[in-house]
This record gives C-alpha cells, structure tokens and sequence, in this order.
C-alpha cells in the first residue's frame, strides 16, 4: 500500500470544509470498536464468523437438541444414508453420526482453543524475554526457536505420542490423558512463529517515544511491557492465535485419523474419518460428514483470522 | 557467491542437527518403559542378572553419558535392528526413502507450477475477480487436510469413475511403457493431494511477494523505458520475487514431511512415512527414532540448499 493514506478515523466523516471545525466533543471509537468495524467490511471473513459460530452452538447445544447416545448399537440400522431417523446415516455399528459429530466436533474445538492457548503462552513468553533483553539471552532464545521451526511437527508428535501416551493414561485417565497431552504436544511445536512475531514487535515497540515515556517515568520493566508493549503488540498475536486454532485442529484430526490421537471408542472427527476410510464404497457419508465438518471448521477459521488481519493492520485502508 | 559464507551455512547447520538430535534423544530418554521390564516379572531370571544386563548395556550411566553413546552410534550408521522387519534400521529407511522423495519431489513441481503462475496473475491485478477467485480457492487448498482430500479423490476417481488404483503396489508386473505407465498411474493422487495442499499456501506467499516487488522503483524504471508491460512482469518482477519464496518453501518442508506421512498412510505409498506409521503399530523403537531422525535430518538439510541458494539468488545476502 505504498503512498496510500493510513485509515483515519475522520476519513469515515463527510469532508465538508465549509463547516467550521469546533472542537465538538470528539466522538471517540475505541480501538475494539474500530477493529469490528474494520472486519465487518470483509465479507468472507463475517460468513466464516457466522459458520463458526453456528457450529460451536451446534456442538455445544446440539445434544440437548439430538440426545441421542453416541454408543447406542443398532445392527438392524448399520450403515444407512441419512434419514430421517439418523439425520446423518449411521456407521458399521450403527451407531447414529449426528451424536457422534457433536460429541467430536466438541473434542476438536476445545483442543484446537486450549492448544492455542498453550502455544500463545509460550510463544508470548519467550517472544518478549527475547525482546526486552538483548544481547546472549536474545540469540540464545531466537536459536531455540529456529532450532524448533525446523523440528517435523507431525512425526514428532507421533513420536512423543507413541513413546507417553500410556503413561499418561495411567495418570489423567484414558480421555483426558489423552487430551492433555495432544494439547500440550502440539501447543509445544506450535509457539515458535508467536515468539518471532512477539519479539520483533517488541524491538520496534519498546524504542517508540510512549514507552520512552514510560521508563522516563520510571516503570519498571515489567510494567512497561504489561502496561505498554503487550497491548500494542496484541494484534497480530491475535491472527496468529486464530490461524493456530485451525492448525491444532488439523494435527489432532490428523493424529486420530493414524490412530495416535484419542482412544479408538472416543469419537472424534479424525477417527471417525480413519473407520470410514474402509467403507468408502458403500457409506461414503460416513466419511464426508466429519471430513467435511473438519474442513469447513478450518476454513472458517481461516477466513476469520484473514479478516482479523486486514482489521489490525493500520496500514491498511478498508 | 562466496565460499565464505557456504562454509558460514555449513557451521550453523551443524548445531542445529546436534538440537535436533538433544532434543528426539531427550524425548526417548524421559519415556517411560524399561526394556528390561519384562525380564523383571519373569521369575526364572535373577535380579542379579538383569542388573548385569543393565550394566552391559550402560542403562545406568548418566544421561549425557547414553546420549554420547548413542549420538556415536547414529553417526556410524549403527541405527539399531528393527525386529518387525528383521533387517537394519539404516538399510530399511533407505529402501524405503527414493519412493517418499519422488512424491515429495512431484508435488512440489506441481505445486510450484500451478503457484507461480496463478500467483503472480493475482498480484498483478489485486481485487480483481480472479485475485479474488484465487485467493478464495488459495484458502481452501490451505485449509482442506490432506487425509480429507485423499479420500474425497479416492471416492470420485477410483470408486465412482474407477480411472485411477487407490493402493499403491511396488511389485507391477509389466514391462516397458506399461509399467511407467502404471506407476505413474498409481502416484497420481498422492502427488495431486500432497501437491494441492502446498499449492494454497504457495500461492498466497506468491502474490504477496509479487505484490511487494511490483511498486519497486527499478519496476517502474523498466516500464518508463518502453519494455512491454509482459517482459517487465517475467523478466524483472517475477524474477526478483521469486526470491524471497525460496526460503518460503524450505520453512514449510516440515509440514511438506507431515502431510507426506498420512498421504503415503491413504494410499499405501510404501515411502517413510508409512513406514513410520507401521512402526508406531508395531512398538519398533529403533524404527520410530531412525525415521524421525532421517525426516529431522532431510529438512536440516534442504534448510541448508535453500539457504545456500538464497545467497546465491541475492548476492547481498552472503555479504552480510
């Protein structure tokens, strides 16, 4: 956007120079506000909210609507199409797979947000020691982190997964063992672009004239950076964080699909995909279902995080 | 291009490989499971003898004592015994290795072939329908797992218009153009799935990095001095965004490996990837480790060509 104008909040006012400009009380948008504005332009970015949300209230609400149980046997109804009995058909146990989807449409986003959560926590950490304090602990941290860009994710998590996984059951119990340990597995390989991103924010921001300011005044380190930096740094962690939701969910479907992830009798969206692979050919809903529900998650995911980046960056004019 | 700054690469490149290989031996080191354990129940077996077994086997030295000793191990090529598939761990993965990195290579080709162009068409015209076409589909390729698209290709192609096998076989009995033929048959979905997946993210690093030549001053020279608006955009924007994406295709080699992984899972590709998989299943250790080893390594590795070839692409790079 070389030569274009920043956005300012007055370019939404009609230019009208033959008004006399008193200093009316100045209408004030706070930076949330401006940001909502700012995403509400993109289009996709809304629908993406919009499926998104339908599909968290789906998941979370959906059961009180369709209690079905999602173990319930039927051998007389396996394999079917959906129908009205089955909305979305039925799998080889003839276990009903709207129950199913709900149940592990719930465990794929709450291991998609906690991963996140896990991986902003790191990722923020280390991203802003490294850049408030420069010099050998700076290199030293940003080594690690390159060190850590280049690990494989996947076959790593396969590794820490097949090597623990049993020990951890024995602790946490089988499903939240599991869940703990794909969430801190994958929240771990996931916080080195946070950290790069935090720190390079942090160079930038702690020579700017306000945090100046601040250390004038005498704040001490850690309030300059609670205070001053992390706020303004937030953004683009916030793109990042979104762009991570989608990413862990992708690695947990992917570890249930190779059957890595969550026990074989808890349903998940990538496990059920694993046991359809084999019925292709004759229940093919049975894999477009969760594969589709997998894919539609992310992108909407995706589209929001896109929007939110257009929305933060200042540069931008929307 | 200096040889400074290859033997600079080289050096960096070396401590990384040393983390790398802390790091999957610290990871196997804190596992849990003794591998004398079940000699422990067996009662026909003294204590004092699984100690001495400990003992021979250097069970009880300290950490960084087992870690010099397996790091020696691995760097002579000693990387244990799969007892799945009775034969060396080293020999194993090579065998399986030339297959992962054909598929590899393949969809990469593809995916740069159908990035680059549709990449720089979107840049050159930003917002317009097709950037917008593009950028949308761009988004889905990214966002669309792979074991989705694998079996949603595997649904239309081979079980509704049976065009293509869905199993990869290593043992084709036909000779000459039939044979190709059939392996190249066989390896096109795989490569088509893994090579999607990249193209969406290829595409967006595209556009963006055509988009930050594109207003460079020197551009705008070269349209002032008469040279056809199709030669500036190949000869000069292409060339120079081109670059910086390099980098870009190394950085996402890790994620490349991972999708190759469940790809070969789909379509029984008999490449590293499964191989690792059936490890998993089959509690072979040494295998798990060899394989995660060799991906860990490879990526190193292609860090280390791209680094190289960045310095070469833009020789300010190697000067710093």
């Amino acid at each position: 956007m070389a030569g274009s104008t920043p956005a300012s909040l007055s370019a939404d006012a009609p230019a009208t120079p033959q008004v006399v400009v008193r200093p009316r009380k100045a209408r004030s948008i706070s930076p949330a506000r401006e940001t909502w504005r700012r995403f509400r332009r993109h289009t996709l970015a809304v629908t993406g909210a919009i499926v998104l949300l339908i599909l968290v209230s789906g998941v979370l609400l959906g059961p009180y609507v369709w209690p079905v149980a999602i173990n319930d046997i039927d051998f007389t109804a396996k394999l079917q199409g959906p129908s009205l009995a089955h909305p979305l058909g039925t799998d080889d146990l003839g276990q009903d797979l709207l129950a199913r989807m709900m149940y592990g449409g719930k465990i794929s986003l709450a291991v998609g947000f906690a991963a996140m959560l896990v991986a902003l926590t790191v990722g923020v950490l280390v991203g802003s020691i490294a850049g408030m304090a420069s010099g050998w602990v700076d290199a030293a941290l940003m080594w690690l982190t390159d060190l850590f860009l280049a690990l494989p994710t996947l076959p790593l998590l396969l590794l820490v997964m097949y090597l623990f996984r049993d020990s951890v059951k024995k602790v946490l119990g089988v499903e939240g063992g599991a869940f703990v340990l794909i969430v801190v597995v994958i929240g771990g390989l996931r916080w080195m672009p946070v950290a790069r991103l935090v720190r390079a924010q942090f160079l930038s921001l702690r020579e700017k004239e306000f945090v100046e300011a601040a250390r004038a005044l005498g704040a001490s380190k850690v309030r300059q950076v609670v205070q001053h930096i992390l706020p303004n740094a937030l953004g683009p962690v916030i793109v990042v964080g979104t762009i991570d939701v989608a990413a862990a969910i992708i690695f947990e479907s992917t570890l249930s699909f190779l059957g890595l992830g969550f026990p074989s009798d808890v349903p998940t969206w990538g496990s059920m995909l694993r046991d359809a692979k084999d019925y292709l050919d004759i229940a093919a809903h049975w894999a477009l279902f969760p594969g589709g529900a997998i894919f539609l998650t992310v992108l909407a995911i995706n589209f929001v995080g896109d929007g939110l980046r257009d929305a933060f960056d200042p540069r931008r004019v929307l | 291009m200096n040889r400074q700054y290859i033997i600079r690469r080289l050096l960096i490149a070396i401590p990384s490989l040393l983390g790398i290989s802390v790091i999957l031996f610290g990871i196997l080191a804190m596992a849990p499971g003794d591998p004398f354990e079940e000699l422990a129940t067996n009662p026909a077996i003294p204590p004092e003898v699984r100690m001495a077994l400990r003992a021979k086997f250097g069970l009880d030295d300290p950490v960084w004592q087992r870690y010099l000793h397996w790091l020696a191990a691995m760097m002579q090529g000693d990387w244990g015994f799969s007892f799945q598939s009775r034969m060396d761990v080293d020999r194993l993965i090579l065998q399986r290795l030339p297959v992962t990195l054909i598929v590899i290579g393949a969809s990469q080709i593809l995916a740069i072939s159908v990035a680059i162009p549709v990449g720089v068409l979107a840049a050159i015209k930003p917002y317009s329908i097709f950037d917008q076409i593009a950028s949308t589909f761009a988004m889905i390729g990214f966002s669309l797992p792979t074991f989705f698209t694998g079996l949603v290709l595997i649904l239309v192609f081979s079980i509704q218009l049976d065009w293509l096998p869905f199993v990869y076989r290593a043992d084709i009995n036909a000779t000459g153009w039939a044979f190709y033929w059939e392996h190249i048959k066989q390896s096109i979905m795989p490569v088509v799935v893994l090579g999607l997946a990249q193209a969406g993210t290829l595409v967006r690093f595209m556009r963006s990095s055509v988009l930050d030549v594109i207003r460079l001053d020197y551009v705008t020279t070269a349209r002032s001095k008469g040279i056809g608006e199709r030669k500036v955009i190949v000869r000069h924007v292409v060339r120079n965004a081109l670059i910086p994406v390099v980098t870009l295709i190394a950085l996402q080699l890790p994620a490349v490996f991972g999708g190759a992984i469940v790809t070969e899972q789909i379509f029984r590709v008999p490449g590293i990837g499964s191989l690792l998989i059936a490890a998993i299943q089959a509690n072979d250790t040494p295998v798990v480790m060899g394989v995660t080893f060799i991906i860990s390594c490879l990526v190193v590795l292609f860090n280390l060509i791209a680094d190289i070839l960045y310095g070469w692409l833009d020789p300010r790079i190697s000067f710093r």
